[in-house]
């Protein structure tokens, strides 16, 4: 199975991390990101600008709205995310728990439904 | 031998775990037998045995799954005196963890595991809980549809965190269980039969993983409490103190039972946990021929073991209801005034319960019913209620 692992943390406590923390925190990102990819769980992962730089995007009657801002005012926000492969709950659990960000903030777990490569095909062609 | 292993399964894991046990089988056997004349081939045949073996269990696993958790109103009880394969054994350890796997509310795994595990119908289960049969139906099927979209597995947990699964295991065994001995809510005194289900539950786990004391512990405190059950309350329904119970009415048997196991979990002390000290305390009790006869100086010290494991101020409240037999009501009284200003417990009925109790102790009559009066504000419970009503009119006349 797939899952969507997405880290979400207070921003605020981003802003006023120093320097020297900062780089301690990327290092331990690349540590547990090559640990991922040699253990052949990595599917993908990229981390995210913060939610200041986010635009809502809805259409209504035709209409494009957009928005500043994410949708709802959280105390954590959506930070990065992976995609892994994992063969139930327990190892994708596993593997958000040696998330850095999972000790200050909270790893979303959530299964990803794969298209079928035949689907996957005819969108394929339709384009 | 892998690789051949791996053609003739289909399956890389498969073969992977049937060579290791083609290889274990061989250091267990040829030292005995010796070795055979070709030793590749016996390694691969072995092997590929193990391995259908265990897909063949895998498919009957699945298929059992399928089933039980789909179809779970077509699942028979489990019947616990009937012998049963080692494999049948594995797969109801499985269950049991999935049913309780902490990805699911503590709702849902004690509905799960009433359901799957102990084969109680739907509604009996809404009742107990005082829900419709129609919000339990719902709560069941979007459980068992978090186990099927999430990919909670059918597996008991790998060593290094089995200690805390099984921790969440014993917890719901164990809230079915209080909620059978003490209500959270409704006009019944007790639900025995929710207290038989979770002695029913403890004694499977107690069965499947013979030997641990926390297991011992739990099924032993379950088993002395729900011996006293009975003598909880007299013949109008009425819950009775500890000290009002006629003792007569215990189970002496399931005392027996209780304590026997209470014996078997202290013979590994460095292994003992809440629930066996618990059950420690719930044994001095069941066994002493009356209140004023008992173990009180063990049973405080008991609190103190159980408050350094797991501290919390219902623990320090039970404590000090323990020293008061020990050292007077005096004495308690200021540890409790001490405990109730720190605000942990403001608005806990049994508190207040407790010093009006140790109030009246003291001779304190009129604080006594001040106090008696702010816990009946506080009881949610009918039987709490007249339970308290009882101690207030034992007080006389203000």
């Amino acid at each position: 199975m797939q899952y969507l692992l997405m880290i979400y943390g207070a921003e605020a406590d981003r802003a006023s991390a120093t320097p020297a923390a900062i780089a301690a925190m990327s290092a331990e990102y690349a540590t547990f990101t090559q640990n991922i990819v040699k253990s052949g769980h990595f599917k993908g992962g990229e981390q995210l600008k913060p939610s200041t730089s986010a635009t809502s995007v809805r259409v209504r009657d035709g209409k494009t709205l957009m928005t500043d801002g994410p949708f709802a005012e959280t105390r954590e926000q959506l930070a990065g995310y992976y995609v892994i492969e994992a063969k139930d709950l327990d190892e994708a659990a596993m593997i958000a728990a040696k998330i850095p960000g999972a000790r200050t903030g909270t790893i979303e777990v959530r299964p990803i439904i794969l298209m079928q490569q035949e689907d996957l095909q005819r969108f394929g062609r339709a384009s | 031998m892998l690789a051949t292993l791996i053609r003739l399964v289909g399956d890389f894991e498969l073969a992977e775990e049937g060579a290791q046990e083609a290889f274990e089988a061989a250091l267990a056997r040829w030292p005995v037998t010796g070795v055979p004349a070709n030793p590749r081939a016996w390694l691969v045949n072995t092997g590929r045995n193990r391995a259908v073996d265990r897909l063949r269990r895998k498919v009957t696993l699945r298929r059992k799954l399928k089933q039980v958790v789909a179809e779970a109103e077509t699942v028979q009880q489990p019947d616990l005196s009937a012998v049963e394969g080692e494999d049948i054994a594995d797969d109801r350890l499985r269950l049991i963890f999935t049913c309780c796997h902490p990805a699911l509310s503590i709702e849902a795994q004690v509905a799960l595991t009433l359901r799957i595990i102990c084969g109680l119908p739907t509604a009996a289960i809404a009742r107990s809980f005082l829900t419709s049969e129609e919000t339990m139906a719902q709560r069941l099927v979007r459980a068992k549809a978090k186990i099927r979209d999430a990919g909670i597995p059918y597996e008991v947990p790998p060593r290094e965190v089995l200690g805390e699964r099984l921790a969440g295991v014993l917890a719901v065994v164990y809230l079915v269980f209080t909620e059978g001995y003490a209500p959270s809510a409704g006009d019944r005194a007790t639900h025995p039969e929710l207290c038989a289900e979770a002695i029913r539950l403890g004694r499977l786990v107690d069965h499947l993983l013979p030997g641990d004391p926390e297991v011992m512990g739990l099924l032993a405190l379950m088993l002395l409490h729900d011996a006293r059950l009975d003598g909880r309350h007299d013949a109008d329904g009425e819950l009775l103190l500890l000290d009002e119970q006629d003792r007569s009415q215990w189970d002496r048997e399931r005392i027996a039972e209780g304590a026997g196991l209470v014996e078997r979990a202290l013979a590994r002390p460095a292994l003992i946990g809440p629930y066996g000290v618990q059950a420690a305390i719930a044994a001095l009790h069941a066994q002493a021929p009356s209140a004023a006869e008992t173990d009180w100086p063990q049973i405080l010290g008991l609190y103190e073991v159980l408050r350094r494991m797991q501290p919390s101020p219902v623990v320090e409240l039970n404590a000090i209801a323990a020293l008061s037999m020990v050292d007077g009501p005096e004495r308690a009284l200021q540890l409790l005034e001490a405990l109730a200003a720190r605000g942990a417990l403001a608005g806990y009925m049994p508190l207040y319960a407790a010093r009006a109790d140790l109030l009246a102790k003291s001779g304190r009559m009129g604080e006594a019913r001040a106090a008696y009066g702010e816990a009946l504000k506080l009881a949610r419970l009918e039987a709490e209620r007249a339970l308290l009503e009882r101690r207030l009119r034992l007080l006389g006349p203000a």
